[in-house]
């Protein structure tokens, strides 16, 4: 005989305050653990949007990070002729050769503070090498001109990177002629200019990477094999979405591993509580549990039935966790790439997959909160359950 | 105090709820000490900064070099007493894990101007003597198992290649707080083997007292205002503080997160204090027919959660204190030490008590104003 | 032989307030009990007979008249002197015992000490004293929980003389306990008049018990009125 469940919700209900408040606090460790892992998560999908898997990327052998990559002019003419490159429709190779550095920029709010901003040299082909570029404000630069196109959300956490501001490194004067949107990646928070002005201004005398599409996308580990063969080359050449997925890895796997440890703990001051709240409904209840006994239901029904009454409480609790965290979903942040050495901005992104291993753990949290008082609720014997009667 | 054994004969009396409230309270204030501590050893390398020296880096960012020419022009300002300089290498150590900071130093200058590193003069003496001897620091022995002597291999990233050194000396920190992770090595191997050739990374400018600090850094920002590498100056502090700023809103995030946890212990403990008060509405009326007074009473119930709470934080800070002691852990070598302070546990300590307070708030003002007769006559 | 005046009540009135009606329980009591009196009231459920009680222990405050115990006009006092005051004149012996379960026999009857300035060792002989009357010695270190009714109820009794008040106020004593436990309980309670002089209130409705007393009256309706032991009703 299964015990109702309008019972559980009655009594839920009969002391709510106690109730509410053990959901809030489930509701609450649901919460952090939502958000730690909208930021883990976040910070991943703006890497991971970065890049395509089809399009080879090339930096130096052996280079971990694009900065410290180097590829001589020589080098990159060179494999600008190898086979198996997609032209244009104007005939001309789908590549860019890009520079990245990186310039100390104020972070605006207080006063006073620098903090780094990737800039990248590019050629114009780099709106139609890389994936998902859109200007959406102004236009692209002229090479040969002080102009620069700025990322969208770099735009927007910077002061003076507006359209017609103008930026001052690498002691000359840049205009901003456009702001480009990158489908969320991290190429958002990069400033792009002429490449062939920033080569000499900034003292290299080659690139850094070059990304390129194949004519035929299936053809990549051909590709990779003809290059890194060739001895003329001293290229590596990976799948770009490889190469940013490969980023922070580390940083990603802190936050992920930091923010676990953060709720398993909480988790347990949780579970205390809610071991505290149902010891405590048994405890009260004593007198009904004896006459279900004498009515007749069986012990395991009466366990299974406060287990219930928990898994539900801590259910809520979830939710409320759940619904409160939802707030968090696309606010930016920003935390420094340790790879390219600058600030990357990225949102908090909560995916259904989070909300349900959020309910999942508030609902493990609940089992686990109510198996003992339940068991003990189960071994009272009749005699001594209807003594108190 | 007498009333004190009725606090315990009482706190004991559900010994099972009095465990895991005090086992929440610990729980939260275990995480609070270590969210704090966090951020405290990521500034610890801001106690130990010295006001009269400032660094020198390329005004477009850190990672351009500046010239070797610049030296001089520096060493002639006014107030400037020493100047030494160095590159951040920036290798890896068989794994990426591993990882620490390496340093291309001028082996003349640099531990001139660096008291606190304490090297004795044999080990200095043999390090400047090879070109590529390195000094690393006791913290790098601990997690590593070297001494001197032993050949170490690093793969450099900016400076590609298989780079090799011989540890010639292990430096000592003059107080706990200074940093013991760092590897120190010539720079003119640096230069010999890299693009670096005539340039350095930084310069570090030894001042003659702190007053001067200002008017030296703008002297050498103007210095070299116009010209092909234009620098920025600051002082060691506010230098450090640029790296600790990189890591974005961390201490905003660790705050809210902080807050959260305790906000959440509170809520947990605060329910079962009140829990507890319902349980007991005939008791404390029987305790007050037998002359018990209104205040005692509340007293008695209050007193109760501040102790349950505070027996609860001095476990959750003492562990916390213990485990990272004993532990060695330095967040991947990004921090010298992590250690809980004792200001940390001041505040941890406090809040358990602040927290015991409130909870029992509710549960107190209740027993005070409970009305005898009709508590004889509730009925659970 | 002048015995002082324990208890004495004058016009006494007790008006319940429930949802704006008002329900008056006690209509002009006047009563006195001398010191040494052993005083039983007897008078049917509702009638009001634990609120008088209630009134004469000073956890209760009267809407009219005036209630002068052990020389004192009750009413007057604040909450903090009624408490201070209970401490030294009263002992409660309830119907329901109300000990606190999670002290023991020991404890329970130990815990009006904790009012006084007794140090540790003579609250420890007060308490082994009052539990050495009421015969449970033996049972000290027991909870209330293992011990049977009249146990209990024993327990209770010594807690209520432990700190030796001037007058016992007892509310159905017997009126959970079997013939046998009740019969004990009200054998104490006559030595605890006849040996040790102690003033006693007791309510009941229960005869037997009533009979014990020297005195009894009736209360019914809010009326005090001399009661016929021998006659019907009750």
């Amino acid at each position: 005989m299964k015990i109702p469940i309008i019972y559980n919700l009655r009594n839920l209900r009969v002391r709510w305050v106690s109730s509410l408040m053990a959901a809030l606090g489930i509701g609450l460790v649901v919460m952090v653990f939502i958000v730690v892992l909208a930021l883990a998560r976040g910070f991943q999908h703006a890497l991971v949007k970065t890049g395509s898997p089809d399009y080879p990327f090339i930096m130096r052998k052996g280079s971990v990070t694009e900065i410290t990559s180097y590829i001589t002019r020589d080098q990159e003419a060179i494999i600008r002729s190898l086979p198996g490159i997609a032209s244009g429709p104007d005939g001309e190779p789908l590549l860019t050769s890009d520079l990245l550095v990186v310039i100390s920029y104020p972070r605006g709010g207080q006063g006073g503070s620098h903090n780094n901003v990737s800039v990248r040299g590019v050629s114009l082909r780099a709106f139609d090498v890389r994936k998902d570029i859109r200007i959406v404000e102004g236009r692209k630069f002229v090479p040969g001109l002080d102009e620069i196109v700025v990322g969208k959300s770099i735009s927007e956490r910077r002061p003076g990177l507006r359209l017609g501001d103008t930026v001052a490194f690498a002691r000359r004067n840049w205009k901003i002629v456009g702001l480009f949107e990158a489908g969320g990646s991290a190429f958002e928070s990069e400033i792009w200019g002429d490449v062939e002005q920033f080569i000499p201004l900034f003292q290299r005398e080659g690139f850094q990477s070059i990304t390129l599409h194949l004519d035929d996308p299936s053809g990549f580990d051909r590709f990779k094999a003809a290059l890194e063969s060739d001895p003329r080359l001293t290229a590596d050449v990976q799948r770009e979405s490889e190469y940013y997925a490969g980023q922070s890895q580390e940083l990603v796997a802190i936050i992920r591993s930091l923010g676990i440890f953060l709720t398993v703990i909480m988790a347990i001051g949780a579970i205390s509580g809610a071991l505290n709240t149902m010891y405590a409904a048994v405890g009260a209840r004593t007198r009904e549990v004896g006459t279900l006994l004498a009515l007749g239901f069986r012990p395991r029904s009466i366990m299974t039935s406060f287990v219930v009454e928990s898994s539900l409480l801590s259910l809520v609790g979830g939710a409320i966790g759940c619904l409160f965290s939802l707030p968090i979903h696309g606010q930016s942040t920003a935390t420094t790439n340790w790879d390219t050495f600058s600030e990357m901005t990225f949102d908090f992104h909560i995916t259904p997959s989070i909300l349900l291993a959020g309910l999942i753990f508030a609902l493990v949290m609940g089992v686990v909160g109510g198996l003992w008082p339940a068991r003990q609720a189960a071994k009272k014997e009749i005699a001594s359950a209807i003594k108190a009667l | 105090m007498k009333y004190f054994r009725l606090i315990l004969i009482n706190a004991r009396r559900s010994r099972r709820r009095t465990i895991l409230t005090i086992l929440g309270v610990a729980v939260a204030l275990f995480l609070f000490c270590t969210l704090r501590t966090v951020m405290t050893s990521f500034r610890t390398a801001l106690d130990v900064t010295d006001e009269t020296r400032l660094v020198v880096r390329n005004a477009t960012s850190i990672i351009f070099p500046l010239p070797y020419a610049y030296k001089d022009k520096i060493a002639t300002i006014p107030g400037v007493v020493d100047v030494t300089w160095g590159n951040w290498f920036g290798g890896i150590y068989i794994d990426e894990r591993n990882f620490f900071a390496q340093f291309a130093v001028d082996a003349d200058t640099y531990f001139r101007i660096y008291p606190e590193i304490i090297l004795d003069s044999e080990s200095l003496e043999s390090f400047r003597k090879e070109r590529n001897a390195c000094v690393v620091g006791t913290g790098l022995v601990r997690r590593f198992g070297w001494k001197v002597g032993d050949r170490i291999a690093l793969k450099g990233t900016i400076f590609p290649g298989q780079w090799e050194f011989v540890i010639r000396g292990i430096y000592d920190g003059r107080t706990p707080d200074i940093d013991k992770n760092t590897f120190f090595f010539h720079y003119d191997y640096l230069e010999e083997n890299s693009w670096m050739e005539g340039s350095v990374g930084f310069y570090v400018v030894k001042v003659e007292n702190h007053t001067l600090a200002s008017p030296v850094i703008s002297a050498i920002d103007s210095r070299f205002t116009n010209s092909m590498a234009e620098t920025t100056t600051e002082t060691e502090e506010a230098f450090q503080l640029g790296f600790i700023r990189m890591l974005g809103n961390i201490e905003l995030m660790i705050d809210a997160i902080g807050g959260a946890v305790i906000f959440t212990i509170l809520l947990v403990t605060m329910n079962t204090m009140m829990m507890a008060g319902r349980e007991r509405i005939k008791e404390i009326a029987v305790m007050k027919t037998l002359g018990f007074t209104d205040g005692l009473v509340s007293a008695l119930i209050l007193g109760e959660a501040a102790i349950i709470a505070l027996v609860g934080g001095i476990i959750g800070c003492g562990l916390a204190r213990i485990i990272y002691d004993l532990s060695g852990i330095t967040l991947g070598g990004f921090v010298p030490s992590f250690v809980v302070r004792g200001w940390t546990i001041a505040i941890g300590i406090g809040i358990s008590l602040l927290l015991g307070v409130i909870s029992g708030l509710v549960p107190a003002i209740l027993a005070r104003r409970l009305r005898i007769t009709e508590a004889l006559r509730y009925v659970g | 032989m002048s015995a002082s005046i324990v208890v004495e009540l004058r016009g006494v009135k007790k008006i319940y307030h429930r949802d704006a009606i008002e329900v008056p329980v006690l209509d002009g009591i006047d009563l006195t009990v001398q010191e040494g009196e052993y005083f039983a009231m007897m008078g049917p459920s509702g009638s009001g007979k634990t609120t008088l009680l209630n009134l004469i222990g000073g956890i209760d405050t009267p809407t009219g008249g005036e209630v002068r115990v052990a020389g004192e006009e009750i009413g007057r006092l604040s909450e903090k002197q009624l408490a201070h005051w209970r401490s030294r004149h009263i002992g409660f012996i309830f119907q329901l015992y109300n000990l606190i379960p999670v002290l023991t026999a020991y404890q329970n009857v130990e815990l009006p000490l904790y009012l006084t300035d007794l140090s540790k060792a003579e609250r420890r002989d007060h308490t082994m004293a009052a539990l050495e009357v009421v015969g449970l010695t033996s049972h000290n270190a027991h909870f209330p929980g293992e011990l049977s009714g009249g146990q209990e109820q024993r327990v209770a009794i010594a807690r209520a003389i432990v700190s030796d008040p001037t007058l016992l106020l007892a509310d159905e004593p017997t009126g959970d306990l079997d013939a046998k436990s009740a019969g004990e309980i009200l054998d104490l309670l006559d030595r605890l008049n006849h040996e040790f002089t102690k003033t006693i209130i007791l309510v009941t409705h229960d005869r037997r018990a009533a009979s014990r007393a020297h005195r009894m009256m009736r209360l019914d309706k809010g009326v005090l009125e001399t009661a016929d032991l021998a006659g019907a009703g009750g």
